[in-house]
């Protein structure tokens, strides 16, 4: 178990008396690309925001490289650093290039030099095809080009485990493409990613591993063929079909 | 006609008469105005992000009672500044300093006095308009920020603060503008702004309207001057609409990258099947 990055146990979060996550369990390993699907309200995006520490989950443990990051002493910055995280809202900095958002936190929290981290950053943004528009500010540039250079900016830190959460939801259905296109590309480079998708067809030819949120619990998990191909419990198959319409 | 004729002579002569005093108030008043504004609006950033520094109930108690007390103070800073006229305040520190002190304490020019009293009261209303300005700011740049690993400095120096003073501008403005009015209140302490002038060149020559006349004209231009200086500022923080496409070899020499050509981008294959699916579009159509 010596490449496992991540291990989440018995991790609940409650809202108020809201109880939205309940004693989730589950691991992710050097290399893996997990999706996580569900419907809405499921809990999945809480999930992966609790794994950031975006929220602060009520009881349980997250393990990384079997420390704890839930326990006092912890520098939740220091941790950010090596889990990126892709929001559906995209939530680049409007102040900034698209350049300058993929270089500042390099050089602020990683202190690369400038010259280095623009290298590192026009690297990414040729593999997700944004380096023509370097200088453009985030208002200028189509949803999927943001989201594209967000993928940038998270990979140029050079995170361990990238989470994405809704990658796609928040884009018009023309632009959906190209943006799983370079997710496609960065999980065939071996980068460990954690998404929580409706796009079945990502999950089931993209990913190795799948887990299916129902109510705030992990109702069913395992290899795409299985939960796709051959799902046990009910509500999978309920929620599969919805899909296959 | 005649009266306007008249209107005329008059300002001349006292123009001819105190032309320099006029000017030399005119420059006082822009001068402490503009300071006054600046040091008001670095009180107002300091306390807007002293107010904002979030806590929940996991912090330590010591941080959290600390962190309250600011908020109090800040609170309390504001309400007595923005409640209190201007001109009560420049009498209540200059003359209440020696008289609390035994004359041990007192402002040592009324420059020092009149640019701490137009500092602290725009201060109070900065305060609330720089927290204004950084609630505006979507929290969703927060949360980018934080994902890369950000701490809550890097955060509001980086990200938050940079768009907070683009939207507040309007009210940098407003204020900047306000006290270049508003600082003709110091004549109570013997300030010499240009409404000091004004008092002075009247006091000597009866010509009350006239000499209005100049002040209100002078008021006028300065304010004028002030905001068209302002909208050029916005514009130039805002940059240009559009934005240059870099081109390859640009970017080979600029950021020492090289593209491989035969590796292609993610892109490529997106295209090739987006070109068959306009085929097949097309062709469907057709059919129908």
């Amino acid at each position: 178990m010596a490449d496992q990055i991540l291990q989440i146990n018995h991790l609940s979060k409650f809202f108020g008396n809201n109880e939205v996550l309940r004693d989730i369990d589950f691991s992710v390993c050097v290399g893996d690309v997990i999706s996580i699907i569900g419907a809405s309200g499921s809990g999945k995006s809480t999930l992966l925001r609790c794994i950031n520490l975006l929220e602060t989950p009520t009881s349980g443990e997250i393990l990384y490289h079997g420390r704890n990051v839930l326990e006092r002493g912890t520098n939740p910055a220091e941790y950010r650093s090596h889990v990126g995280m892709v929001f559906q809202s995209f939530n680049l900095f409007n102040n900034m290039t698209v350049l300058e958002n993929c270089v500042v936190g390099q050089v602020r929290v990683l202190k690369r030099g400038k010259e280095e981290a623009r290298k590192h950053a026009m690297e990414y943004l040729e593999r997700v095809g944004m380096a023509p528009y370097i200088h453009a500010k985030p208002r200028q540039i189509s949803g999927g080009q943001k989201q594209r250079v967000a993928i940038a900016r998270a990979m140029a830190m050079d995170p361990e485990v990238l989470l994405f959460d809704e990658p796609t939801s928040a884009l018009d259905p023309e632009m959906v493409g190209e943006v799983l296109n370079v997710m496609q590309a960065l999980a065939e480079s071996g980068m460990t990613m954690l998404v929580v998708t409706h796009e079945m067809a990502f999950a089931r030819d993209v990913s190795n591993q799948v887990v299916y949120m129902s109510d705030g619990v992990i109702c069913e998990q395992g290899k795409p063929e299985e939960i796709f191909g051959n799902p046990r419990k009910q509500e999978t198959i309920d929620f599969l079909s919805r899909f296959r319409g | 006609m005649g009266k306007l004729a008249q209107l005329g002579l008059d300002i001349a002569k006292l123009w001819s008469k105190y032309s320099s005093s006029y000017i030399n108030g005119m420059r006082n008043t822009l001068i402490l105005a503009l300071i006054g504004t600046l040091i008001g609006c670095l009180i107002g950033f300091i306390c807007g992000v002293l107010n904002t520094i979030p806590y929940s109930k996991n912090d330590h108690p010591i941080k959290r009672f600390v962190l309250k007390l600011i908020r109090v103070i800040i609170r309390i800073y504001v309400e007595v500044f923005r409640g209190t006229p201007m001109v009560l305040q420049a009498v209540f520190l200059f003359y209440g300093l020696p008289y609390f002190t035994d004359n041990a304490l007192r402002f040592s020019s009324v420059w020092a006095a009149a640019i701490v009293v137009v500092s602290i009261n725009t201060g109070a209303y900065m305060a609330e308009s720089v927290r204004g300005g950084i609630i505006s700011v979507d929290p969703g740049q927060t949360e980018g920020a934080m994902a890369i690993g950000m701490t809550h400095v890097q955060t509001m120096t980086s990200v938050i603060l940079p768009q907070a003073l683009r939207n507040i501008m309007p009210q940098i403005g407003n204020n900047f503008i306000i006290n270049v009015k508003d600082t003709s209140v110091m004549f109570i302490i013997g300030f010499p702004d240009f409404f000091a002038t004004h008092r002075a060149a009247v006091g000597a020559s009866y010509l009350y309207f006239p000499s209005a006349t100049v002040e209100m004209i002078g008021y006028l231009t300065m304010t004028l001057l002030a905001s068209f200086l302002l909208r050029w500022m916005e514009k130039k923080m805002d940059g240009s609409s559009s934005y240059e496409l870099a081109q390859t070899d640009q970017l080979t020499m600029t950021a020492g990258t090289y593209r491989h050509p035969d590796k292609g981008s993610p892109f490529d294959e997106r295209n090739r099947e987006y070109a068959d699916e306009d085929l097949r579009e097309q062709t469907g159509k057709e059919d129908r």
